[in-house]
């Protein structure tokens, strides 16, 4: 099974600075990761080429530094990787984010699968996954937990929604995003870091990708961040600090008293 | 042919319309009164009960337009998006509006690239600039350290998915007239290439976290599996789910769908209460919006304290048992 993972490299911390002009992120001086929730895709994908062989690309549109994300994915089992990188392609919003990773995997062309994190941990989105495969008029399917059964021409998927699971056929070749519960990620080997730090890892910019540049970067995107603003956390909550048996118990009996002042009880 | 008209899509299942339809109503009249325009309510099924779609009329919509058809009973993406595609290209809604929920999220993020617009997830305020009529969308990101304000100047509809919770119903008003129209679409267009086998419903019913009205939830405070227990006696006695903290749910104390924060659920009941449990910044932004939020901990410096309306430092093996007493004695009365 031919599998693309698309990746993300966020930042590691959560002091994430802004740039107030452009409303986007500023990511010099902030140790950059893999997006947490990718981590589980990729473990998705190498599970599937270990049980059924195949093989496993990651794919990332991001700064050069975004080859480090990639030269991690092989370390965990992905065979080669593909970084999309150019100033054209800066500022994108997450439709012209879907279109990009969309024409490199047109480009790649032989693929079965296709495996997304559920989001990134900073944009927060979701919405990069239905979005390549929009593009690539492929069926998708969202917050997947399990894939139960390879079939010849179709998976049999568990999703996870609000009140349970949902057990779906989905015709191949598709996308799909991945949660949490899938499956436990691996550590990078030593052998295989070594592995990663060896391999080449191509650029791709937009001719690459035969891409119409009216598509890409903040040109291309529908959308603009045109504030950012940093909310007030705290509430001024009422905070009791009980000193014995007694005062709980008075403690308690307020916190009971503030559940029936919200009608909440 | 210029784009009009605030849109909202309702969800349903089994013909019975879904509370997120009556929180996006009240988020599309106050949108479609600023801008003078009309409320329309879509609502794609197999068969929907007129008395049913009346209601929607009643809680704020101007015009129902629903799509009645076998392929529509439960959400799959081809044919929610293919009908939608179709019905925006028909009556070009300037503004569409989705519930940030499994479906909403999921037909948006889709349908915003066969419309060719921009579409921003999971907001938490929506306000039109009196200005130019233009949609402002504010939502959080980067773990809800950040409020963003987000526009889509010039390309139409324009779409965002609001964050289940964030706002109350519409209450029915029983004098409201609207009307209620079934439109078709080429069944050949609802074709899936994807089917729905099986579902099976969560039997563990504390863990529906997102729907829940109130929610309860642990951390490392609890020490060992076997102390959870009492929080779900405590949920079970408030009505409400029982909601776990990435280490908790690491520890193997409670299954990921009741895990709470950045790499789990984003929730906004109307009570949060967090029972041992520190309050990490990923946490946090999980919980950031609910409307009230309640505290225990041992630690007066725990940083869930100051999202707190209302904290008791204490330890929780003393305080939760109390908890469940008194509400115990109320239940009784």
């Amino acid at each position: 099974m031919k599998i693309v993972v698309p990746i993300k490299q966020v930042p590691e911390t959560n002091n994430v600075k802004m740039d107030p002009v452009t409303g986007t992120m500023v990511r010099d001086g902030v140790e950059p990761i893999i997006n947490p929730l990718d981590l589980y895709a990729i473990e998705e994908g190498v599970l599937l080429k270990e049980r059924i062989g195949g093989e496993v690309r990651a794919l990332s549109m991001g700064p050069k530094k975004a080859i480090l994300a990639i030269k991690e994915a092989i370390a965990m089992g992905c065979d080669d990787g593909i970084l999309l990188s150019d100033r054209a392609f800066a500022g994108a919003d997450t439709w012209a984010t879907s279109y990009v990773l969309s024409q490199a995997i047109k480009k790649i062309g032989d693929y079965d699968l296709i495996i997304c994190g559920e989001r990134a941990t900073d944009g927060d989105t979701g919405q990069v996954g239905p979005g390549i495969a929009t593009w690539l008029d492929i069926p998708f399917a969202t917050y997947i937990n399990k894939i139960v059964e390879i079939r010849e021409n179709s998976l049999v998927v568990e999703r996870m929604v609000e009140d349970g699971y949902e057990i779906l056929e989905i015709e191949t070749p598709c996308l799909l995003t991945v949660v949490k519960e899938i499956n436990y990620p691996r550590l990078p080997s030593l052998r295989r870091k070594q592995l990663a730090r060896q391999i080449e890892i191509p650029v791709w910019g937009p001719a690459d990708i035969e891409a119409d540049t009216k598509n890409l970067g903040l040109k291309g995107s529908p959308t603009r961040v045109v504030k950012i603003s940093t909310p007030q956390v705290t509430r001024n909550g009422k905070l009791l600090t009980p000193k014995n048996e007694n005062e709980i118990e008075a403690a308690v009996d307020q916190l009971i008293e503030f559940l029936q002042g919200k009608e909440i009880i | 042919m210029s784009y009009k008209g605030v849109w909202i899509l309702g969800e349903q299942e089994a013909g019975n319309i879904k509370s997120v339809s009556y929180e996006l109503l009240k988020r599309g009249r106050e949108l479609a009164d600023k801008l003078g325009v009309e409320l329309t309510a879509v609502m794609l099924g197999k068969k929907m009960a007129r008395e049913r779609l009346q209601e929607l009329v009643y809680r704020g919509a101007d015009k129902v337009i629903v799509v009645e058809d076998p392929a529509l009973e439960y959400f799959l993406p081809d044919p929610y998006v293919n009908a939608m595609e179709i019905l925006i290209n028909r009556h070009r809604p300037e503004i569409l509006i989705a519930s940030a929920t499994s479906t909403g999220r999921t037909v948006a993020p889709a349908l915003a690239i066969r419309c060719n617009t921009g579409l921003t997830a999971d907001c938490t305020g929506l306000d039109i600039d009196a200005e130019n009529g233009n949609l402002i969308q504010t939502r959080p990101a980067i773990g809800g350290n950040i409020l963003a304000t987000i526009r889509t100047p010039n390309h139409r509809p324009q779409m965002a998915t609001v964050r289940p919770h964030s706002n109350k119903p519409l209450d029915p008003d029983r004098h409201r007239t609207g009307r209620i129209i079934n439109e078709s679409v080429d069944p050949a267009l609802l074709k899936s290439r994807t089917k729905r086998l099986e579902f099976k419903k969560n039997e563990d019913a504390g863990s529906n976290i997102q729907d829940a009205e109130i929610v309860i939830a642990g951390g490392k405070g609890f020490k060992k599996e076997e102390n959870f227990r009492i929080l779900h006696e405590v949920a079970a006695l408030l009505g409400g789910a029982v909601g776990a903290t990435r280490d908790a749910v690491d520890l193997g104390w409670a299954t990921y769908p009741h895990q709470v924060g950045l790499s789990g659920k984003t929730i906004s009941p109307k009570l949060y209460m967090g029972i041992g449990i520190s309050g990490s910044v990923q946490h946090l932004a999980g919980i950031k919006t609910s409307e009230n939020i309640i505290a225990v901990n041992n630690d007066p410096e725990a940083q869930i304290f100051r999202v707190a309306d209302f904290g008791i430092v204490g330890d929780l093996f003393e305080v939760l048992p109390l908890i469940k007493q008194k509400l115990q004695a109320i239940k009784k009365q």
